[in-house]
């Protein structure tokens, strides 16, 4: 095989005149359609959308909305509370640093935490903190298992080949599937279609969502994180609803399959099975939580230390509507909160925080409505 | 709790800009001139003197592509040069730390001493200080400059006025631009951030990527030369996406750019990716933004492009009436705008 330029195929996907056509085309079909609501659920699919300025491009009646999809997000806040308690009671709590920042329901980050007197440090996965805890035998150890069917397999496979007696894991991982059913159903959002997640869909494959496809009929695609993706996206959803032909279908054909990464999955489910899972913002979906099996209670945080499970109850700042954000019914512009008492330097609530979050996205990029190109 | 300075309000961003309006023009906004300090512009002048100081506390103090040197002389003529001057003459305050190696106070006094020659402008006067271990970290210095009229500037403004009825500005101010006039920018942008970033301890990565740093004379009288440029400025601290918000609030037009004209290297795009930084937000120090009017804005851009440090020099957007903030359409062709960055994303770096 010769060899090609990472470099070149990642400009095709951000080609101009390719973009400018699928634009064309997008609005060309849409000139037909009543209003459309397509909802992404995942926090680098609205990066790319905001930063490429990918709404400015499309037409009136096609709205693109964020739904649950940043980690931080939807870690429920009585995990927080909880991973806090223990590192209030002198264990070590290892986080990612994204959540260290994000309140929990008493108003606390463990940042907070950390100043008064708790150990917290940022690791960037499950690795650093087993070396943290290998090198430091005397001292109890905790690691906090925050986001989805990316993160977790790292986290199943530590456990599978061992982890230092010190150390154990609270999880808090979701399986994104069910979450895409429930909001395939939810009847306040009314979604037309969804762009599934590309890197969770490498993972768990296309075919834990053919349920959730079967049960209620919608445009369902799976698609890359490059702007050709996403409109590419955009616009196979168009055509299925333009032609009444409902169906999943894969734009990211470079790296989703319909198995998925069968070995990942599972590892996962040797070491967890799934149970129902708090979705902070959202609510609760079935088989969608993470839970250690019995088989492995022996690093499960939550039974050794006796923590209490996920409540399902919203726990955010008066006044914001980061729920709302969250579960996606609203975009972060109609949040009264949002970039008054609410900014980046002083978060109010977790899409606030994560550089996942919808707020905080556009945010950064000080959106403060959508610009719509002229054509 | 007590109010204090932090890196923040000197890291050239939106932060920086509030701190010098609220705090220390309150003190020091009184004074008059051509261009006072109250106009925040790239330099001073007064009775036809521009006059222009400049620190510098980069670190390292060596890096690929130049010095804490070669970039003292470079930063403090440009911005002589940006606002229509011709610089004269240097002065260079020295402040040391107690225990600075001499070989690498000789490389320093030495990198000065080319890149000054290189362009006519000597050191007339200077100052040293030594300070004990701790009071500050090896080495910072003041670099101030001195400069007349351009010999080229009026030409350039008679220019502007043939096809700009009222105009009747004297130098070439931020606040100088109307909807139409084109932007050029000179060059690559955000190596010199890079090649830093590149060297410093604990981040080290393999680039090849060497600061910008160089004085702009040749450029600059090449434009002025042709005519019809209406401002100039250089995107150090707080980059292109900085520079264009501050046009665009002084001269209150919008600013619409093209991504794809914009020039970036590769490789500083690659890594800007992997760190999530925008090089929009990255300072220069051997670039230049030029506003010209749009009736000569090809021809001063091959003007420009005959110099060698502006052979990479593009047309990246224009002023428009049609926004009143900074806006770039994407690759994609997707709007977004482009705001002020809060600080700076490489502090230290100049």
């Amino acid at each position: 095989m010769s060899e090609i330029d990472i470099k070149d195929i990642l400009r095709l996907y951000r080609d101009p005149k390719i973009a400018r056509r699928l634009a064309f085309k997008i609005r060309d079909i849409a000139k037909d359609l009543e209003d459309v609501l397509i909802m992404h659920v995942c926090g680098t699919h609205e990066w790319t959308i905001t930063h490429y300025g990918i709404r400015s491009l499309l037409p009136d009646n096609v709205e693109l909305r964020a739904g649950p999809g940043c980690p931080v997000c939807i870690t429920p806040a009585s995990d927080i509370d909880n991973i806090i308690k223990l590192g209030m009671e002198g264990v070590v709590v290892t986080v990612y640093g994204d959540m260290s920042r994000a309140k929990g329901g008493k108003g606390m980050s463990l940042e907070e935490a950390r100043s008064r007197g708790a150990d917290i440090r940022i690791v960037y996965g499950i690795q650093d903190a087993f070396m943290m805890a290998q090198r430091d035998p005397n001292h109890k150890y905790v690691f906090f298992g925050v986001g989805f069917d990316t993160t977790a397999p790292a986290t199943a496979y530590m456990v599978k080949k061992g982890v230092p007696d010190n150390l154990s894991i609270l999880s808090s991982y979701r399986y994104v599937p069910p979450a895409v059913g429930a909001l395939m159903m939810a009847p306040d959002l009314a979604v037309d279609g969804i762009i599934n997640p590309g890197h969770s869909s490498t993972v768990t494959g296309m075919k834990p969502y053919k349920e959730y496809f079967d049960r209620n009929k919608k445009p369902m695609v799976f698609a890359g994180f490059e702007p050709i993706d996403v409109l590419l996206a955009i616009y196979m959803i168009l055509k299925q609803i333009e032609t009444k032909e409902y169906k999943m279908e894969n734009e990211y054909t470079r790296s989703v399959t319909w198995d998925g990464n069968v070995k990942a999955m599972e590892t996962l489910l040797e070491v967890f099975l799934l149970s129902e899972g708090y979705w902070r913002g959202f609510g609760v979906v079935d088989k969608s939580g993470f839970v250690f099996r019995n088989t492995h209670k022996y690093v499960d945080a939550r039974y050794i230390y006796g923590l209490s499970e996920p409540r399902d109850k919203e726990d955010f700042v008066a006044g914001a509507r980061c729920a709302d954000v969250i579960k996606g019914k609203i975009d972060p512009v109609e949040c009264p909160l949002y970039m008054k008492e609410c900014t980046p330097n002083y978060p109010r609530g977790p899409p606030m925080v994560s550089i996942e979050g919808t707020c905080k996205i556009w945010a950064d990029h000080k959106v403060t409505g959508i610009i719509k190109c002229r054509f | 709790m007590t109010d204090v300075v932090k890196m923040v309000h000197g890291a050239g961003g939106q932060a920086m800009q509030s701190f010098i309006k609220e705090y220390i023009l309150r003190h020091l906004g009184w004074g008059t001139g051509e261009i006072p300090l109250s106009s925040l512009d790239d330099s001073g002048a007064i009775d036809g003197v521009v006059l222009k100081s400049d620190s510098y506390t980069v670190k390292p103090l060596f890096f690929p592509g130049g010095d804490i040197g070669s970039l003292a002389v470079a930063g403090t003529i440009n911005d002589i040069l940006m606002i229509g001057g011709r610089p004269i003459a240097l002065a260079l305050g020295l402040i040391i730390e107690e225990g600075f190696p001499f070989s690498d106070l000789d490389r320093i006094l030495k990198s000065i001493s080319n890149t000054a020659m290189k362009v006519g402008v000597p050191v007339i006067t200077g100052d040293t200080k030594v300070v004990e271990k701790g009071a500050l970290e090896n080495l910072v210095l003041n670099m101030s400059g001195l400069g007349v009229r351009h010999p080229y500037l009026d030409h350039n403004l008679e220019v502007v006025k043939k096809y700009r009825d009222g105009f009747d500005e004297k130098w070439l101010l931020d606040s100088n631009i109307k909807p139409g006039d084109k932007i050029i920018i000179t060059g690559y942008i955000g190596d010199h951030a890079i090649a830093l970033l590149s060297v410093r301890e604990g981040v080290n990565f393999e680039a090849d990527i060497k600061s910008d740093a160089a004085p702009l004379n040749g450029l600059v009288e090449a434009a002025l030369k042709m005519g019809g440029v209406v401002a100039m400025k250089d995107p150090t601290r707080g980059g292109l996406a900085n520079l264009l918000n501050e046009w665009s609030e002084k001269s209150g037009v919008g600013i619409k750019i093209y991504e794809e004209c914009i020039p970036i290297r590769d490789s500083v795009r690659n890594v800007c990716e992997y760190l999530g930084l925008d090089p929009l937000e990255l300072g220069n120090e051997g670039k230049a933004a030029i506003a010209v009017i749009p009736e000569l804005a090809d021809k001063v851009l091959e003007a420009i492009r005959q110099n060698p440090l502006g052979k990479d020099a593009e047309i990246i957007g224009e002023a428009t009436d049609e926004y009143d903030f900074v806006i770039m359409e994407t690759v994609i062709g997707g709007l977004r705008a482009v705001p002020p960055p809060i600080g700076d994303p490489i502090p230290r770096i100049c």
